[in-house]
């Protein structure tokens, strides 16, 4: 008897030659269309008669050294060392060189905190708390008290004030936030009224009036003698901005919740404040995390505002170090540096949001 | 599935047995609260000697404004300033929208594009935007940008009385003559005429089955007929140049560079916004919808108007009128650059007499009714666009 044969399939044939390779990737993905073709080929065309200038501009022939008469010499090129020379003015302000240990610590603890929540390392309440205490934590060694010499608030600036504003305001804005969007579902026909109106009327006006009016009008609420420093008015306002904003986020995660879990929690006898720590919070915040990422990136681009009602942020430093006298005529460095640094944060943020809108399973419809 | 409300109110009541005198309690929280604040508020203006109330509307302003749509000069009053900034607010809000929606939808469609090249400059141009506050692009345009334009003495003149510099765009002022009237006139009478033909061909359509190139025919009326007109007349129109004179320019329709700053900031900035909107909501129908319009052999131009847009639409939409209110509370950035918005000019008027509350109040109450009407005309829109699902 002969062996049964075993279909042994043939290798698969190659792809014919006119359909791989980088001339047909070429062909379907540049050139697919007169019109797209037309359009790609201008756009590599101003592509290649900038990009080649800006790189020459911002390196090649670019002044990393000296004071701003060797940046004089080399007109053509990008004065870094006017970044260089700003760079302490830019990330804290005037603050007391002595004491400026103090930020370059709180921006340790933030990143040991960012690395520890992205490496899962910290999780469930010890994440919370350390991300809740951040704020007490950070006007502590910023401001100063308790063992440390106390810095007055007029003088925090720099990009450790706008960070300080951005993550002191989301972080107390969430809890605020949360309350307001639960107010809106209360059966309370005052609570509902008043926490509606609430987000609604914040969410109607720009930023700018809402600073406008913790700026001006603020003070003229408060009893004589009561007195709150222009900056900490500033933070409440953004608080509360930030607060109307995020109660909209956390609604659509109480809205999404399958209402199930409501009726099961209520079947089992649990009652109100335990189904929403135990049930409907943990689920809705889960939901809601890559949008809340949005709203920290919003806020950070905001606290840029904060310069037209006279906090001297990254921002407005950097639009008073292309001022100086000493340094004139380099606004193109400032405001590219600025943006950046504010590119590289907000974009990282963006792209953490995405991933976790990916990686969540629960996320995934 | 959604939580119903019902639910959470029932709980809501369940907790709080006696919920009438919790509310009671709230409710005299409130009055109190308020007549506190009431009290030190009108202590503390008297002893600033801030008046109240909105007398100071009718007061001669004194305040010079550089861009205005009425007439306006210091002399006139608070009220008239005010005016000035709303209307500016409107009209820079007004144009920003309508080009930032086209850039929009040209880069969420560059987005989605096969094409490699197209593709990765509209997501460039995307991510850059929207990472970046817009604050600093305002001030980076107004500063860097308008900085490297020719000196108001050598303008760049590309075509004969328009002039690029510093000073802004000059562009040449059209004056009408007798007889413009009649074009205008024209010009609405061929909007009716193009309205009553589609409805006409759309009757037709119906009645018989025979399709009409209603757009193209609508829009040919429309263009010719006023032109017709227009020339009929022997051009009852002439252009005012703009000529250089001393140090500036006189004369002509002018661009300032605030204003210009302003408007392009708005426009890149919104527009990056409406691209991505544009973007999720073509990524949202599904290929197989257009798959099966294409092998029913639907034409490409008809599978993009009656199978993708709709679909597209009711995604895109919604979240467009969000933009469109954004941008117009993001024009009042404008106090940054110095164009006189309502609320740079509100901001001056606070400067100058204290009354913080009645100005903050005015830019709460006109932003809000701004953004109601916005929103109620694109949910209309929503509502003409919406597929009806049966």
């Amino acid at each position: 008897m002969t062996n049964p044969t075993i279909f042994v399939p043939k290798p698969d044939r190659e792809a014919p030659a006119q359909a791989k390779g980088f001339l047909h990737w070429l062909k379907h993905h540049v050139f697919n269309g007169w019109f797209n073709s037309a359009l790609a080929l201008s756009l590599i065309a101003i592509i290649v008669l900038t990009v080649p200038q800006v790189i020459q501009w911002a390196f090649i022939k670019a002044t990393w050294v000296g004071d701003s008469a060797n940046c004089k010499t080399s007109p053509d090129g990008a004065c870094w060392s006017f970044i260089a020379a700003k760079f302490r003015v830019l990330m804290v302000g005037v603050y007391p060189a002595a004491e400026s240990w103090r930020g370059i610590v709180g921006a340790l603890v933030l990143a040991i905190l960012i690395i520890t929540t992205i490496t899962n390392h910290l999780k469930g309440k010890v994440l919370i708390v350390a991300w809740l205490l951040l704020p007490v934590f950070g006007y502590w060694i910023i401001g100063g008290g308790f063992g440390l010499n106390e810095v007055d608030q007029s003088s925090w600036g720099g990009l450790m004030l706008s960070v300080l504003l951005a993550l002191v305001g989301i972080i107390v804005s969430i809890p605020l936030g949360i309350v307001l969007a639960l107010g809106r579902f209360s059966g309370s026909p005052i609570t509902k009224s008043l926490c509606i109106g609430f987000i609604e009327t914040v969410r109607g006006v720009p930023l700018i009036t809402i600073l406008f009016m913790s700026s001006v009008m603020m003070p003229l609420f408060l009893p004589p003698g009561f007195i709150i420093d222009n900056m900490l008015r500033i933070q409440t306002g953004m608080i509360f901005f930030s607060a109307a904003y995020v109660a909209e986020v956390v609604r659509g995660g109480l809205q999404a919740l399958p209402k199930g879990q409501f009726e099961a929690a209520s079947s089992l006898g649990i009652n109100y404040p335990k189904t929403l720590y135990l049930i409907v919070l943990p689920q809705a915040l889960r939901h809601v995390l890559p949008p809340l990422i949005g709203r920290c990136i919003s806020m950070f681009k905001n606290t840029s505002l904060v310069i037209i009602v006279g906090l001297l942020d990254f921002l407005g430093m950097i639009k008073s170090a292309s001022l100086d006298s000493e340094w004139l005529g380099f606004e193109t460095e400032a405001y590219v540096f600025g943006a950046v640094v504010y590119f590289s944060i907000c974009y990282s943020l963006s792209r953490y949001g995405a991933h976790l809108e990916k990686s969540d399973p629960v996320l995934q419809k | 599935m959604k939580i119903l409300v019902s639910q959470i109110k029932q709980s809501f009541n369940n907790i709080s047995v006696s919920g009438l005198v919790g509310q009671m309690f709230v409710l005299g929280l409130i009055f109190y609260g308020s007549y506190f604040l009431l009290l030190t508020t009108q202590e503390n203006l008297t002893a600033r000697g801030i008046d109240s109330g909105f007398k100071f509307l009718n007061s001669e302003a004194g305040l010079p404004i550089s861009d205005s749509l009425i007439e306006y000069s210091p002399a006139k009053s608070y009220g008239t300033a005010f005016l000035v900034g709303i209307l500016n607010t409107l009209f820079v809000s007004f144009i920003a929208i309508i080009f930032a929606t086209i850039l929009g939808v040209i880069v969420g469609v560059g987005r989605t594009s096969k094409n490699w090249v197209i593709s990765k400059v509209s997501a460039f141009f995307v991510e850059t935007l929207r990472n970046i506050p817009l604050l600093l692009t305002l001030l980076f345009i107004y500063t860097v940008a308008l900085g490297t334009l020719p000196r108001a003495k050598t303008p760049f003149n590309p075509i004969e009385g328009v002039f690029l510099s510093r000073r802004g765009l000059y562009l040449p002022d059209p004056i009408a003559h007798d007889g413009f009237g009649l074009v205008v006139a024209a010009f609405f009478a061929a909007i009716a005429i193009a309205y009553f033909f589609t409805k006409w061909a759309k009757k037709l359509q119906i009645r018989t089955g025979r399709a009409l190139p209603k757009t193209l025919i609508s829009l040919l009326v429309i263009i010719v007929l006023p032109l017709l007109v227009f020339f009929i007349l022997g051009k009852p129109m002439s252009l005012e140049y703009a000529e250089l004179k001393g140090f500036n320019f006189v004369g002509g329709i002018v661009l300032k560079p605030e204003f210009s700053a302003l408007l392009l900031g708005l426009i890149l900035y919104t527009a990056a916004y409406i691209g991505e909107n544009v973007r999720s909501g073509l990524q949202s129908v599904p290929a197989g919808q257009i798959e099966a319009a294409r092998a029913l052999r639907v034409p490409k131009s008809v599978i993009i108007r009656k199978v993708l847009l709709p679909q597209a639409l009711r995604v895109t939409i919604p979240a467009t009128t969000n933009d469109y209110t954004s941008l117009v509370k993001n024009s009042s950035l404008a106090v940054a650059i110095g164009y006189p918005d309502m609320v740079s000019i509100g901001g001056t008027i606070i400067g100058q007499n204290g009354q913080a509350i009645e100005i903050i109040a005015m830019w709460m109450a006109v932003y809000m009714t701004i953004n109601l009407i916005i929103s109620a005309l694109m949910n209309w829109l929503n509502s003409r666009v919406q597929i009806v699902e049966r």
